[in-house]
């Protein structure tokens, strides 16, 4: 049985690390209702555009000759994927979660034998698929100067990923990131942007006939690259909002085992104070009886 | 006069402006300034870096975009846009430089026709901007 001396020292130091949780996790609520507010102010925007691009999409009569961007390169060779982590841990299962749904994605490209490549947003996501797919990482990406999550970083990862298609490096690009429901609940999501997918809920029926100045297509290959940024831009308002959720539910978690270790920890120090007591009164009594 | 339409103004941050009972929206669209007025047919266009004009009664407000989009749908004016200012509360230094930027851009070789008119557009706006 451990010693008085060290359970008070456990008691000590578990009591503080309580007190860095419990600091963490009002550091993460405070930080976590900014995230979210950006997060459903960023909304329209990304939903408006889609609902553009959806509306333009219907109106193309000649689906072959549409932008690449839009129908895709004509093959299924080359997967890339973008992996979209936060750059600090301490925050539950947030990135396990979406690099296992990454993983399972992976494993189902390479066993149909295509060509993986990956592209990682945020450091956590590299350090954990560093072991595995180390040569399928084409890009690494990290955010850690930016305080807030702001329109130009996603422009940038938006830039490299076009880039990469009209190079022809890959043929279809797939997003990894965690959608905010509320502060307990992220759901996984991957999202494939290239070729676009419209996805079955915003099948709207819109049989509004538009007037396009310029044409179409001319409009559908301006818009479709600022898509890619906003999509993308979206995911990381997403994640910022879910990283803080997260934390927050991690270290409140944290925090209550920590009070509880600290209750047992106290009851066993009071036991064994008072055991060492009533062995010495014991000592006592007896040596005063042998008299 | 009839009660005009819904204006809305996002950028990706946030939502930037929305209004109701706008009389006019004068945008620079890619192949020259549109007017819109209500009851416009439904369009959707994008812009070119220029200043838009928002009227709203005998109120004018005029704004400097970069760039967007704009949908134009039952009464219901969208622009998408992830530059905008007020010209009043415009920097001027921020002007110059994005000037600046704009005609080093401009000067590069590789750049498609597209772009540079684009570039050329904008320097134009910005220089009228700056003068002022």
């Amino acid at each position: 049985m451990a010693s008085l001396d060290d359970l008070k020292k456990r008691i000590s130091s578990v009591k503080s690390t309580q007190k860095i949780t419990k600091a963490m996790k009002m550091v993460a609520a405070s930080k976590l209702r900014r995230a979210q507010e950006s997060a459903e102010k960023g909304r329209p925007y990304s939903d408006k555009m889609n609902n553009i691009i959806l509306n333009l999409s219907n109106s193309i009569s000649d689906k072959e000759n549409s932008p690449k961007l839009l129908a895709g390169s004509g093959e299924d060779k080359v997967h890339l994927c973008i992996v979209m982590t936060s750059d600090r841990g301490l925050c539950g299962g947030f990135n396990t979660n979406i690099i296992k749904k990454a993983k399972s994605y992976f494993q189902k490209i390479l066993d149909s034998g295509k060509i993986l490549k990956i592209i990682t947003v945020g450091s956590k996501g590299y350090d954990q698929l560093k072991r595995t797919y180390k040569e399928n990482i084409i890009e690494k990406i990290s955010f850690k100067e930016s305080k807030n999550v702001n329109y130009f970083d996603a422009d940038k990862v938006g830039k490299i990923i076009i880039d990469k298609f009209e190079k022809k490096e890959f043929d279809v690009c797939t997003i990894f990131y965690n959608q905010f429901k509320n502060v307990i609940t992220q759901i996984p999501q991957e999202q494939q942007i290239i070729p676009l997918k419209a996805s079955e809920s915003e099948t709207s029926s819109s049989e509004d006939n538009y007037e396009f100045e310029p044409e179409e297509d001319e409009i559908l290959s301006n818009l479709l690259p600022k898509n890619i940024s906003t999509q993308i831009f979206k995911a990381m308002l997403e994640n910022s909002a879910s990283e803080q959720g997260s934390r927050m539910s991690a270290m409140d978690n944290a925090t209550r085992n920590a009070g509880e270790m600290v209750d047992k920890l106290t009851i066993q120090y009071n036991r064994s104070r008072q055991a060492a007591i009533t062995k010495e009164l014991i000592e006592i009594i007896s040596g005063a009886e042998s008299l | 006069m009839r009660e005009g339409f819904k204006l809305e103004i996002v950028n990706p941050e946030s939502s930037f402006l929305s209004k109701e009972g706008v009389s006019e929206v004068v945008v620079p669209a890619f192949e020259g300034d549109m007017g819109i007025l209500k009851d416009h047919i439904s369009i959707i266009s994008f812009l070119k870096p220029g200043l838009m004009r928002i009227f709203e009664g005998s109120n004018e407000e005029i704004y400097y975009v970069d760039d967007g989009i704009i949908e134009f749908k039952n009464n219901c004016l969208s622009i998408l846009t992830s530059n905008i200012f007020d010209i009043k509360k415009i920097d001027k230094n921020f002007a110059k430089d994005a000037l600046a930027k704009a005609e080093q851009d401009a000067q590069k070789k590789d750049i498609s026709d597209q772009s540079k008119y684009l570039l050329d557009q904008k320097i134009e706006v910005l220089k009228n901007l700056t003068l002022n």
